[in-house]
């Protein structure tokens, strides 16, 4: 249902990905995941080693975080986040790339996995394991199926319907063994039979890819989709490979599915047959008017300015930049603030690709009905939530809105229905915990 | 007979009236066994009240007061801000009770943040509204505390007593309009409005920043934040300011208007308004006239 089809523009398709060098200094929040924020273990002054544990995730629904260099921790402070808003993280000055002792560094494939079920799970959990889709939700709280639910097929995103964004390509072109591995780790974790990569049509080779390594692997299939966007959100993704719809407000689990992207089954695999934590990731760095767009291994906690400077630099007529692509991202306050597990694509933006139009009056034409891929009534839900009329707005399904901002993109007045939406959704969120005490 | 007076005319008619009467009877009989018996004094009470409706109170509307002050026997507990002292001595005089006095209140703005004084840093291009721009992000200034001149109070009031100034970027309260019904108080995300005391000839000194960070950091983002030195602190001789958070807070209950901490401060955060310009110093730049 809905959904939109912006330009493509995956400018760094072809660029394989290269590796990022440290930076000097990293700065790492303690908050880069779904949920409660990590509590530091280190304190001003220790020596660490990359790969050591520095914060631990002591919620259920939290994440460990590991130092992603070596060298000194010179301050646990408050540090500028992409918001603007000064959050806690721990600095470290790095000295060298010392590694952390139990960490295979080798390169060459481990396909077995011995482990037992709770083991896999807790190796997930140790080494901080998010989603690296986007939502950053702590993966082994979705490796634990709630009692009572049956999950009966594992489906991995490599979607990558962001527009400008090929850091889950290049991995799935450059790292298909490992993910294919990953992901067999997480059907036994999950206790699955059944396992379906999604990947949409435009990276045939991709699909190609991963077809021809799936052959041993038995249970995994590979599907290529239609070009759509939102297709890489869960309930979107579901439907398009089962024809299953998950009900409002629910979980995925509800229909048996579990969905995770193929950038954590590559973490997964590392965590589990390389002990490696999550340190690194693959980030994009895009946009039309960069030198060079590539993607990068980068160690968490680099700040952002340093992956531009990888790419040839920040162009003069630079309008934005954006952590993320272009339909979900946010625009960033400053560029010294440092990637997180979550960042997955820098996309700079010119002056002129930057502005919203300027905003008119609604002329009623109902594309915003059309597109939105929940079946909301985003001109509705826009002006139900501006003038605060809260039980409306939850008749109405607005929490349903997962801000994919379709809507906003296909908008012929420029009316800003997304941010108005974002608001009731803030605000309909804590009356609905009022409630419930 | 003729044509206008024939059987089914004269027939519609009789029944039509038949049917009257007998409804008539009916809804007489339910009104007499269903009469709600009001307080009349409710009336009377809701009639002196202004009508503005803005919740001021605390309650859903003046007939929601009238009903509370009627049912509860008291004017206790119960003001209304519109209305001020003089309506709540009129009800007390028609109700034949005593009437308290409260001191008067009005909305103050704590942040001067100005385009000028807080340079935008990025520029802000989504809904013009601060419950969102708040969530989004710290402000084009860049201060985490500050104003961020969406309008949202301006918006919320009912009696045209704010306006953003265009050139600060910053909302401005009228005094003679101002009602101190909390309305732009409670819209703010950012708790950057408060009540207070209304003060003698309208006079008020504060603290014109709420923000907590350490001096250097706010500072960094704006050149009249309060950086938490406490020379204010050190300066009154009446304990008004109450020092907190690297933050400075006048409370208004204890503050005397001295105009002694206004001077002291060195990025010239406290305000202080409707007072005689100060008689110049010798060697000393004369006080911040701030509006």
């Amino acid at each position: 249902m809905g959904g939109v089809h912006p330009p493509e523009n995956k400018f760094a398709e072809k660029a394989s990905i290269e590796v990022l060098p440290p930076p000097k200094t990293v700065f790492i929040p303690l908050s880069q995941h779904l949920g409660v924020p990590a509590v530091p273990v280190v304190e001003k002054g220790d020596e660490v080693k990359t790969g050591q544990l520095i914060a631990k995730g002591e919620a259920f629904i939290s994440a460990n975080i590991h130092a992603s260099v070596s060298g000194k921790v010179v301050k646990i402070d408050l540090v500028t986040d992409s918001s603007g808003y000064r959050k806690k993280a721990i600095v470290i000055q790095v000295e060298g790339d010392e590694w952390a002792d139990g960490i295979d560094l080798d390169i060459p494939l481990v396909k077995e996995c011995q482990l037992g079920r709770e083991q896999i799970v807790q190796k997930i959990n140790e080494n901080g394991i998010v989603g690296l889709g986007g939502a950053t939700f702590p993966s082994h709280v979705k490796m634990m199926v709630p009692t009572g639910k049956k999950a009966e097929y594992l489906i991995i995103n490599g979607v990558e319907c962001e527009p400008c964004l090929t850091a889950d390509h290049r991995l799935m072109l450059e790292k298909g063994e490992e993910i294919l591995a990953g992901i067999s780790i997480q059907m036994k974790a999950l206790e699955v039979d059944k396992a379906i990569v999604g990947i949409e049509a435009n990276k045939p080779d991709a699909v190609e890819h991963l077809k021809n390594l799936a052959g041993p692997y038995p249970g995994i299939s590979v599907e290529a989709l239609e070009v759509k966007y939102p297709q890489g959100a869960e309930k979107q993704l579901i439907k398009s490979l089962l024809g299953r719809e998950v009900p409002s407000g629910k979980l995925p689990i509800e229909v048996g599915c579990v969905v995770h992207n193929v950038g954590t089954s590559f973490a997964v695999y590392e965590a589990v047959q390389k002990n490696k934590p999550l340190i690194e990731r693959v980030v994009t760095v895009t946009g039309s008017s960069l030198k060079k767009p590539v993607n990068l291994w980068v160690r968490i906690g680099t700040p952002v300015i340093d992956l531009i400077e990888a790419a040839g630099g920040l162009p003069e007529d630079t309008g934005k930049v954006i952590n993320g692509g272009p339909m979900m991202g946010k625009a960033l306050n400053d560029l010294n603030v440092p990637v997180t597990k979550g960042t997955s694509g820098i996309l700079v933006l010119t002056d002129e690709q930057a502005h919203r139009p300027p905003e008119q009056h609604c002329i009623r034409c109902g594309r915003c009905v059309t597109v939105c891929p929940m079946g909301l009534e985003p001109y509705l839900l826009a002006i139900l939530s501006d003038k605060k009329r809260l039980e409306e707005c939850e008749q109405e399904r607005l929490m349903d809105c997962m801000e994919c901002g379709s809507c906003l993109y296909i908008c012929p007045s420029g009316r800003p229905l997304l941010d108005q939406m974002r608001v009731g959704k803030t605000r309909l969120g804590k009356l609905i915990r009022e409630r419930s005490g | 007979m003729n044509e206008f007076f024939n059987e089914t005319t004269l027939l519609s008619v009789a029944s039509l009236v038949a049917i009257g009467s007998v409804a008539a009877v009916v809804l007489y009989v339910v009104a007499q066994k269903f009469k709600v018996i009001e307080d009349p004094r409710i009336d009377q009470v809701e009639d002196l009240l202004p009508g503005a409706n803005c919740g001021g109170c605390g309650l859903a509307g003046c007939r929601a007061l009238a009903e509370a002050i009627v049912r509860e026997e008291r004017l206790e507990g119960f003001y209304c801000p519109p209305g001020g002292n003089q309506v709540m001595q009129e009800i007390a005089e028609a109700l034949g009770w005593e009437a308290g006095e409260q001191t008067p209140m009005i909305a103050v703005v704590r942040c001067s943040g100005s385009r000028e004084l807080s340079p935008p840093k990025v520029n802000y291009e989504g809904a013009m509204t601060c419950a969102f721009a708040h969530n989004l992000f710290t402000g084009e200034g860049g201060c985490p505390y500050g104003c961020l001149g969406c309008g949202d109070c301006m918006r919320a009031c009912q009696f045209d007593a704010m306006y953003m100034d265009r050139q600060t970027g910053l909302p401005v309260i009228l005094d003679d309009k101002c009602v101190a019904c909390e309305a732009c108080v409670k819209e703010c995300p950012r708790d950057i409005i408060e009540m207070r005391k209304k003060g003698k000839k309208d006079r008020r000194i504060f603290v014109s920043c709420i923000n907590m960070e350490k001096g250097g950091v706010a500072r960094r983002n704006c050149k009249v934040a309060c950086i938490g030195c406490g020379k204010c602190v050190k300066e009154c001789r009446f304990d008004a300011i109450v020092f907190e958070n690297n933050l400075a807070y006048i409370d208004f209950a204890k503050c005397t208007l001295c105009r002694k901490c206004p001077p002291v401060c060195p990025t010239n955060a406290i305000h202080e308004l409707n007072f005689p310009p100060r008689k110049p110093k010798a060697g000393k730049e004369d006080a911040p006239a701030q509006a």
